[in-house]
C-alpha cells in the first residue's frame, strides 16, 4: 500500500513535470507562430497588392436587362482581358437573346456568345412579326454565396475569397470537372490547354487594383454595375434600391450575387 | 487544344434548341460510365458472398470464393477510369493529401481504401489463410513462396486459430455489408447530390445504384461460374445455379420497382425540367433507356427467369436461360450507367435544348481505353484463380490432408 502511494506521488510529480515541459515548449513556439502569421500576412499583401484588404469588401454585380443592346462587347472584352480561348465553346461571360412569340414559343440564342453581336435576326417563318417580348440577357458566373461548385471540389481548388468572389486555383485543380457538373448556370468550362476548370473571376486582378471588371468597363450602356453589396454608398446598392431585383434559379438556394433588374420569367 | 476544337465543332450541328455555350463539351464520358459499372460489380459480388457467410445460404457455397475474387479483381481496376479521365492525373494524390471535407468526391479515396484494405482483402485473407499454409506445405518453387508470402508466413493451423479465422471472417462480412452499401451507395450519392442536374438529383439515386449493383454482381458471378466450371471439365452445381438465379430475380424485382418508382415520381411531380427530360427520354435516350435498359436488360430476363421457375424447365434449358439472362442483365446494367452518366449531360441546364455526345476511339477517354479497362479485371481474375484456386475441391481438410501427405511420402 505504502509503495503504491509513493509511486503515485512520483506519478503526480511526473505529470506536473511533463505539463511544465509542454507549457514551456508551447511558449517557445509562440514567437514562431506569430512570425509565421506575420509572414503569411506579408505574403497575402504581396500577392494581392499593398492597398487591398479583401476583408473590407464584398463584391457583386447588377445587370439591367432593359439596358442591354446585345452588342457583345462585354463577352469580347472578357476573352481579351482574361486570355480565354477564342473558340466558341469557352466563355466566362456571354449574352443571350430571348424572343417570345405570340404562340407562346420562346426562342433563345447566343451565337459565339454574342461576341459579334446578333447580326442575323432569327424568325421562324410562321411567327414572323409576332414577337411579343424580346430582350438580351448577359450571363456570367453568379459568384454564389452558397456555391455548389466550391462544395463539390474534391481538393478545394475552387474557393470563395473573403470578398465574396469564387475563384479557381489552376495549380491545384486536378481537372475532375465535378464543379462544372455542379454549376447550375453553365458558367464553367475546362480550359482546353491547361486542362483545369475556368470561370469568371470578376477580373480579380483588376478589382484588387481598384478597377472594375473588363465587361463592366466596356459596356456602352452601363448595363452592368459592379460594386459592394454591403456598403450603402456603393453604386450597386443604389441599383438594388432603385429596381426590383431577381436572381437566376433562386429555387436552388445558391444565393447568387449577380442581381438582375427587369428579369423575365423565361430567363433560366 | 486544336484536337478538342476539332472534336467539338461538328457537334454544333447536333444541338437542338438552346444550350449554354460552355455546355457543348461532354465532361463525364465513357470512362465515368465504367466507374459506377465496375464498382457496382464489386459491391454486388461482395454482397453475394456475404449471403453465404452471414445469411448462411449453403447452396451458394460453390461461388463464395469466386465472388470474393471477382470483387477483388474489379476493385483493383475501379480507380483506373477515374484516374484516366482527370485533366491532371498526376495531381490526383491531392485528393488524399488535402481533401475538401464538403466534397462527396473527396471521400472516394477513403471509402475505396477502407473497402479494399479493411474489408475485401482481409476477408479473403482470413478465408484462405489455412489453405495457403497447407498449399505451401505441399508445393515447391515459386508457388510455395507466393503462398507463403500471401499467408504472411503464418503457420498456425491449430483448431483455435482456425476458429479465430472463421470468427474474424464473419465479423468482417457483417462489417462488409454496410461497407459494400457505402461503396456503391456513395457512387450514387455523387450523382444524386448534384442539385443543378434534375436527371441526377434524386434521393433514390444511391438506392437505385445499390440494387442495380447487386443485380449486376450476381449476374456476373453467375456468368463466371457457368463459363469457368465447364472449362475445368466439372459439372455445374444446379442447386447453386438455381439459387443464384433466384437471388438475381429478387434483386431485379426490387431494382425494377425502384426504377419505376423514380419514373412515376418524376412524372407525377412534373417539375420545371419535365419537358426537356421527356424530350430526352423519347428522343436521344429512347434506344438505350427504353429498349436496352428496360426491355432487353430488365423485362426480358425477368420474364425468362420467371418462366423457368413457373414451369420447372429441364436443367439444360434452365442453364441456357440463366446464361442468356445474365448476359442481357449485364448489357442492361451497363446501359443503366450510360443513361445516368451520359443521359444526365445530354440536356442543357437551361432546360431549353439537347446536346450530343460523340465517342472517340483513340485517346485516354476513348473506346479503346474503355475496352482495355473492362478486359483488365478478367485478366486479373484469371491470375487470381490460378494463384488462389476458389474451387471447392481445392479446400484442404487439416487432419485428413496431413495423413495423406504422410502416406504419400
Amino acid at each position: 500500500m505504502k509503495k503504491w502511494q509513493s509511486e503515485n506521488a512520483n506519478g503526480m510529480k511526473r505529470r506536473k513535470f511533463i505539463k511544465n515541459i509542454l507549457f514551456s515548449l508551447a511558449a517557445l513556439t509562440t514567437p514562431a507562430v506569430l512570425s509565421a502569421q506575420e509572414a503569411l500576412k506579408k505574403l497575402q499583401t504581396w500577392i494581392i497588392g499593398e492597398d487591398y484588404n479583401p476583408f473590407e469588401h464584398y463584391w457583386g454585380m447588377g445587370i439591367d436587362i432593359n439596358k442591354c443592346i446585345g452588342c457583345g462587347k462585354c463577352a469580347d472584352a472578357c476573352k481579351k482581358e482574361n486570355d480565354v480561348p477564342k473558340a466558341p465553346f469557352f466563355f466566362r461571360t456571354w449574352v443571350e437573346r430571348y424572343r417570345i412569340f405570340k404562340s407562346g414559343k420562346t426562342f433563345v440564342d447566343s451565337p459565339n456568345g454574342a461576341i459579334n453581336g446578333f447580326r442575323k435576326p432569327y424568325y421562324e417563318s410562321e411567327d414572323k412579326d409576332k414577337v411579343i417580348r424580346s430582350f438580351f440577357v448577359p450571363k456570367i458566373c453568379n459568384h454564389c454565396d452558397n456555391p455548389p461548385c466550391v462544395q463539390v471540389c474534391p481538393v478545394g481548388a475552387t474557393f470563395k475569397t473573403p470578398d465574396g468572389v469564387v475563384l479557381v486555383d489552376g495549380d491545384y485543380c486536378i481537372g475532375c470537372r465535378y464543379c462544372i457538373q455542379a454549376c447550375p448556370y453553365g458558367a464553367r468550362f475546362l480550359h482546353p490547354e491547361k486542362r483545369t476548370a475556368e470561370k469568371c473571376t470578376f477580373c480579380y486582378h483588376r478589382v484588387v487594383k481598384g478597377l472594375v471588371p473588363a465587361c463592366v468597363e466596356i459596356c456602352p450602356t452601363q448595363t452592368r454595375i459592379f460594386g459592394e453589396i454591403k456598403k450603402k454608398a456603393s453604386p450597386l446598392m443604389r441599383f438594388m434600391r432603385k429596381h426590383k431585383i431577381g436572381v437566376l434559379k433562386p429555387s436552388l438556394n445558391t444565393e447568387p450575387k449577380v442581381y438582375y433588374a427587369n428579369l423575365d420569367m423565361e430567363v433560366r | 487544344m486544336e484536337e478538342i476544337i476539332q472534336h467539338l465543332t461538328p457537334l454544333v450541328k447536333e444541338i437542338s434548341g438552346y444550350i449554354y455555350p460552355n455546355e457543348i463539351e461532354m465532361h463525364w464520358s465513357l470512362l465515368i460510365v465504367l466507374y459506377p459499372y465496375i464498382t457496382g460489380l464489386v459491391a454486388g459480388a461482395f454482397i453475394l458472398a456475404s449471403l453465404v457467410k452471414v445469411f448462411n445460404v449453403k447452396e451458394l457455397q460453390p461461388v463464395y470464393r469466386i465472388s470474393l475474387l471477382t470483387a477483388l479483381a474489379f476493385m483493383l481496376v475501379a480507380p483506373l477510369p477515374l484516374q484516366a479521365h482527370l485533366g491532371h492525373p498526376e495531381k490526383s494524390f491531392e485528393i488524399f493529401l488535402t481533401p475538401n471535407v464538403t466534397s462527396a468526391m473527396a471521400m472516394f479515396g477513403f471509402v475505396y481504401m477502407w473497402y479494399l484494405m479493411a474489408v475485401l482483402q482481409l476477408e479473403i485473407w482470413f478465408d484462405y489463410r489455412k489453405d495457403l499454409i497447407l498449399w505451401a506445405r505441399q508445393e515447391k518453387g515459386i508457388r510455395k513462396w507466393i503462398h507463403r508470402f500471401t499467408s504472411f508466413f503464418s503457420n498456425d493451423i491449430s483448431e483455435k486459430a482456425i476458429a479465430f479465422d472463421e470468427k474474424a471472417e464473419k465479423i468482417i462480412t457483417i462489417l462488409g455489408i454496410p461497407s459494400a452499401f457505402l461503396l456503391h451507395g456513395y457512387v450514387g450519392f455523387i450523382f444524386g447530390s448534384v442539385k443543378a442536374n434534375p436527371w441526377w438529383s434524386s434521393v433514390l439515386m444511391p438506392i437505385v445504384f445499390l440494387f442495380s449493383a447487386i443485380v449486376s454482381g450476381i449476374a456476373l458471378v453467375l456468368l463466371i461460374y457457368m463459363i469457368v466450371t465447364p472449362m475445368r471439365s466439372k459439372q455445374v452445381d444446379m442447386n447453386c445455379l438455381d439459387k443464384l438465379a433466384s437471388f438475381l430475380f429478387y434483386a431485379m424485382i426490387v431494382d425494377f420497382s425502384l426504377e419505376i418508382l423514380d419514373f412515376i415520381h418524376r412524372i407525377y411531380e412534373s417539375e420545371e425540367s419535365i419537358h426537356i427530360l421527356s424530350e430526352l427520354v423519347s428522343g436521344k435516350l429512347f434506344i438505350s433507356l427504353v429498349v436496352v435498359q428496360l426491355l432487353i436488360g430488365m423485362i426480358i430476363p425477368l420474364g425468362a427467369i420467371a418462366v423457368t421457375k413457373a414451369f420447372k424447365a429441364p436443367a439444360e434449358l434452365k442453364k441456357l436461360i440463366y446464361f442468356t439472362s445474365a448476359i442481357l442483365v449485364q448489357v442492361g446494367i451497363f446501359s443503366t450507367r450510360w443513361n445516368v452518366v451520359v443521359g444526365g449531360q445530354l440536356f442543357s441546364k437551361s432546360f431549353r435544348g439537347l446536346t450530343a455526345y460523340k465517342m472517340t476511339f483513340l485517346g485516354l477517354e476513348g473506346l479503346l481505353v474503355a475496352i482495355a479497362i473492362l478486359v483488365l479485371p478478367l485478366i486479373i481474375l484469371y491470375v487470381l484463380f490460378k494463384l488462389l484456386p476458389p474451387w471447392e475441391e481445392a479446400r484442404m481438410k487439416i487432419p485428413v490432408i496431413q495423413e495423406n501427405i504422410n502416406e504419400n511420402n
